[in-house]
């Protein structure tokens, strides 16, 4: 299942660039969120997937028996998952904002732009 | 006690400086705020002459630990050779600060000058005091820096800042040589101790990195003192204020590498590349000085090329290295500050008064300004090695040391001595006795007694070393000397010792030498036909302007200003450099690629996420590209849940839902999907896009193939109940175990949505929307002004369709 | 911006306190079940940021009754707070410290890990409330 995996996060991030490079802003945006969800998922990925149970200590045991899915990847992706929604956010609101300034969402005409 | 008296000169100097601006601000005048100033060097000097006095000719050393670990101490070590260049620094600065209230008379910046001088001042002193080479390095580098202040103090002036820039990038780039060849040293050597390297000798010389020790650490002495082919720099360094030149540009900093090699002659000094090397340099400079001081006609530029002659003189007889050598080193080195700072104090004030420097215009002044024109009489006949003035005494060994080294060396020697003559004719005498040829800027009148008093004082002390050397040899010149040899030298200076060699050439010295003097405009004029465009500044010049001219390509090449570029210079670097190793290490041939436990949901799963990532870049609508992104979220939310996760699952579902709120809402404001590339540039950003894809791809095949230790996973998964109360692990590690992550992660959190608010809610700056696109502005306001003012008549939700004709108006209003 | 829609209004009435008992719950089951205060607090925020969507910005504040900047600064002053506790029991930063109580499990356990989350949970609410109004609030 690794492979599949592999495959759809290279699918995510060749998306994710692929935005990234367009000239509109807008489009930029949707890049930066494939790019968040691309990352996550190289993580959970690269940490080995496994079937088994939650990292969830079952009532009446002391400690996670094995099989169990590796908790310490899951904790990195949990925070990342939220920081990336405040960044996405962010850029939201930084695209908005640029929006209003400039006039434009073409990139290449805010090269140069100030104030 | 004594070590204390060694330490505390520097708190003093460093009190000085913000004293300097208070001073200013408190309004007084700048002659007064010379006279008071120069107490710190003064009662540096007394601490420091009292230490000296009361150990008995042993070496006075303190050492502060400061960072043990890299074996660096404040430590400070005053033998011989460090009390002379001490003495020169504290005595000559004192004169130099009262100089400067009256040079600088009407200077409203004179408050920032005395901050840097006396910046200078502190980190010259701990260049001749350090005893840890590290340390004399930050010292060293310090003195490069403030020296370009104070040559660029005319700030206003494209000239005065060309040369500060150039003074620093040539000593500058010297002091990193040096500092490679110190840590090389430190490194062979054990210790970045000078004291505990002099003790071993020249057993260094035997090390294979010994020569590459020497190269760097010359380069730095080199370029410090002026030496060619790094000597251009000190003639452009006179668009310093006067003062700065004569005390920094000719007293002390420049013999900076002087004193590093005195220093470190008993450990570097005796090897045969020492020889050829300090010694070749040395009359190198000399010869190449000498010959360009006779074309020039501007008296601190003719003093600059004599300063030049000099270093090259000292570096020479260190060079050399017997113990005569060494002694006319000493001897050499205290007449040439002795005459060369009056000299530069007189020329100070000669412009100062007449408002030139130009020798040929200038004349007649002993009958207005007497007391300076004495000062330039006793000065340049010391320079010229007249008995029974300092100057001949140092002459006199310099020529013997010469004699007892070769028929070269000799005529060298010889060389710059008319060179010498000729210019202390015509800095000392040529503007005083000479008949005066036109109308000077300025009637001339004798000079504030801040500017005379400091020039003669060091010409008469010049005349009364002449008379009386043995006090001064014994005290000052012997202990210097044994310093830079490393073993006592006994010095007995006298000023007659009959006819000699020596003295016959310094007969034939002083006659051609005024000959040329004599006939100094033909002279002149000849050499300047000959002039010789192709030296080493020429080719400093190219060089700047040749870096200039790369920065300027590379910053075209890579700070295009367009986002995309740098898009595309970080992805194809990662892309190149990533796959690069990853190909070279033949991983991907080996990796095991089994799909045989693909269940069937799981590939459909997959299948559909690459499927919606495939319809949201190719969507012409925003809202298609939302709807897309939101499933490829859902998609994965279910991949966690499958694979254990349930916990990532939610949080992704959550997140996915307010996302999509979240890009509607913003979208809303923004304009519709425009396909702004022409297709060529999108197919080639594909291409790109989906390189790096696979690179990640194999990337993580790559990773899932690496054994991975469990360490960290099998702790969480084993005390989280037990030590922490929870059943849920990961939820454990983030509130309890990595809480300090987590606290620092939701404060980035909580940063962004102060960020978003202030983005959207802060009005101020928003001019240029509502002046440059109006009809923008208004068209995304109109919907909810619709919305609010009629709510009724707006039953749907009030997203701008992806209509184009619509479109193309938002089109033209950009 | 606000959507005029009866059945909207009328779904959210129910499902807005539905959603934030929800929330409480998925909080507090989080230490020992999947859940937790990043959970609790992005389902929280969808159901204040639903009840915007039917009501208005306006009124959904009204209902917070906390402007969202001061929940996210009470947020983290709770976590920060939670991770002194141990300070003053002479433990390192951020150790925790429990209390036993006389109650069933899950609530018989009551420690400083369970303020932290806490703090979480107020900052994500208010960070993605803060977001989302502002965003509604823009003309």
């Amino acid at each position: 299942m690794e492979v599949v995996l592999a495959i759809v996060v290279g699918g995510l991030y060749a998306a994710g660039i692929y935005m990234l490079l367009r000239r509109s802003l807008v489009k930029l945006l949707i890049g930066l969120a494939f790019l968040s969800h691309a990352a996550n998922l190289l993580i959970f990925t690269a940490a080995r997937l496994n079937r088994a149970a939650p990292p969830v200590i079952a009532p009446g045991e002391q400690a996670l028996t094995a099989p169990y899915a590796d908790p310490l990847p899951q904790a990195l992706i949990l925070t990342a998952i939220v920081i990336s929604f405040g960044v996405t956010a962010f850029a939201l609101a930084l695209a908005y904002r640029t929006y209003r300034s400039v006039g434009s969402d073409d990139l290449d005409e805010m090269k140069g732009t100030e104030g | 006690m004594n070590e204390w008296l060694l330490a505390l000169p520097f708190f003093i100097l460093l009190l000085a400086i913000p004293l300097a601006l208070w001073m200013r601000q408190q309004g007084l005048t700048t002659a007064q705020m010379g006279w008071l100033l120069a107490l710190f060097p003064l009662a540096s000097l007394v601490m420091m002459g009292y230490a000296v006095l009361s150990a008995q000719g042993q070496p006075v050393a303190v050492s502060i630990p400061w960072a043990p670990a890299f074996d660096i101490s404040f430590s400070l070590y005053l033998d011989g050779l460090s009390s002379l260049f001490a003495l020169l620094i504290l005595g000559i600065g004192a004169l130099i600060v009262i100089y400067a209230g009256g040079y600088l008379g009407s200077d409203p910046n004179i408050g920032r000058f005395y901050a840097w001088l006396f910046l200078f001042m502190f980190a010259m002193l701990g260049v001749v005091l350090a005893d840890n080479l590290l340390m004399l390095f930050i010292f060293w580098e310090l003195t490069s820096l403030s020296s370009f202040l104070l040559i660029g103090y005319y700030h206003h002036e494209a000239g005065s800042r060309s040369a500060a820039l150039q003074a620093l990038l040539v000593t500058g780039g010297g002091g990193l040589a040096m500092l490679a060849g110190v840590v090389l040293l430190g490194q062979i050597g054990g210790t970045f101790e000078a004291s505990a390297l002099l003790v071993q000798g020249k057993a260094l010389q035997h090390h294979p990195l010994f020569v590459p020790v020497l190269a760097l650490i010359l380069l730095g002495a080199f370029t410090k003192s002026a030496q060619f082919p790094f000597h251009f720099w000190l003639p452009n360094a006179m668009a310093a204020p006067t003062p700065v030149s004569a005390y920094l540009h000719s007293a002390t900093m420049v013999k900076a590498g002087v004193y590093l090699l005195a220093r470190l002659n008993p450990i570097l000094g005796g090897h045969p590349i020492w020889l050829y090397a300090v010694g070749g340099v040395g009359a190198a400079t000399m010869l190449v000085a000498s010959v360009l001081a006779y074309s020039q006609t501007d008296l601190k530029r003719l003093l600059a090329y004599s300063t030049v002659a000099a270093l090259g003189t000292l570096t020479l007889l260190i060079g050399l290295g017997s113990p005569l050598a060494l002694k006319a080193a000493a001897t050499f080195l205290l007449a040439h500050a002795l005459y060369k700072g009056a000299l530069f104090l007189v020329a100070g004030a000669v412009d100062h008064e007449t408002g030139t420097r130009h020798v040929p215009r200038l004349g007649g002044l002993l009958r207005a300004m007497p007391l300076t024109a004495t000062a330039a009489g006793l000065a340049a006949l010391s320079m010229a090695g007249l008995p029974p003035l300092f100057g001949f005494i140092a002459k006199e060994l310099v020529y013997e040391s010469g004699l007892e080294a070769g028929p070269i060396w000799m005529a060298v020697a010889l060389f710059m001595g008319l060179s010498t003559v000729f210019v202390a004719g015509m800095t000392g005498v040529a503007p005083f006795w000479a008949k005066p040829s036109e109308k000077l800027p300025h009637s001339p009148h004798e000079a504030p007694s801040t500017m005379w008093s400091g020039p003669l004082l060091l010409a008469s002390v010049g005349l009364l070393t002449g008379l009386l050397p043995a006090g001064a040899a014994e005290r000052i010149i012997g202990p210097a000397a044994s310093s830079m040899a490393g073993q006592t030298i006994p010095v007995k200076l006298v000023l007659w010792h009959g006819i000699t060699p020596a003295f016959l050439l310094s007969v034939v010295t002083v006659v051609v030498g005024t000959l040329l003097f004599a006939y100094r405009t033909s002279l002149r004029l000849t050499l300047q036909r000959l002039s010789w465009p192709w030296g080493p500044a020429y080719l400093y010049e190219r060089s700047l302007d040749g870096l200039n001219a790369l920065a300027r390509f590379q910053t075209r090449l890579l700070q295009s200003g367009a986002l995309r570029y740098y898009l595309l210079t970080i992805v194809l670097s990662v892309v190149v450099t990533v796959g690069w190793v990853l190909l070279r290490s033949g991983v991907p041939w080996v990796l095991p690629l089994s799909v045989n436990d693909v269940l069937f949901y799981e590939a459909a799963l997959a299948v559909l996420i690459l499927g919606a990532t495939l319809a949201a870049i190719l969507s012409p609508f925003r809202l298609g590209a939302i709807a897309a992104l939101g499933v490829v979220g859902a998609g994965i939310a279910l991949i966690y849940l499958m694979f254990g996760a349930p916990d990532l699952a939610i949080t992704q579902f959550a997140i996915e839902a307010l996302t999509v709120i979240l890009f509607v809402l913003a979208f809303y404001h923004l304009p519709r999907f425009k396909n702004l590339s022409s297709p060529s540039v999108r197919r080639s950003d594909a291409v790109v896009a989906l390189l790096t894809g696979s690179l990640m791809t194999l990337l993580v095949l790559v990773a899932v193939d690496v054994e991975i230790s469990p360490v960290v996973s099998r702790f969480f998964a084993e005390n989280a109940l037990t030590k922490a109360y929870g059943r849920n692990v990961v939820n454990v590690i983030l509130v309890d175990f990595r809480s300090l992550d987590t606290l620092g992660e939701i404060t980035v959190l909580g940063v962004a949505g102060i960020g978003v608010y202030a983005l959207l809610k802060f009005r101020k700056g928003r001019t240029k929307a509502e002046s440059a696109a109006p009809s923008l502005a208004r068209r995304s306001a109109q919907p909810a002004q619709a919305a609010s003012a009629a709510p009724a008549l707006t039953p749907s939700v009030p997203l701008p369709t992806d209509d184009p004709a619509e479109a193309s108006k938002g089109g033209e209003a950009s | 911006m606000r959507v005029d829609s009866l059945i909207l209004r009328t779904a959210v009435r129910y499902l807005f306190p539905l959603l934030l008992t929800f929330a409480v719950f998925v909080f507090l089951r989080g230490h020992n079940d999947p859940g937790g205060g990043f959970v609790a607090g992005l389902v929280a925020a969808a159901a204040y940021g639903l009840y915007s969507i039917a009501y208005g910005a306006e009124q959904a504040r009204r209902v917070l009754g906390v402007e969202t900047r001061l929940l996210i600064g009470i947020g983290l002053a709770i976590a920060l707070l939670s991770g002194l506790a141990g300070l003053t029991s002479g433990l390192p930063f951020m150790s925790g410290l429990w209390i036993d109580l006389p109650l069933p499990s899950p609530l018989n356990k009551i420690g400083t890990p369970l303020l932290f989350d806490l703090g979480v949970f107020l900052t994500v609410l208010g960070v993605t409330l803060t977001i989302i109004f502002a965003l509604e609030e823009v003309e």
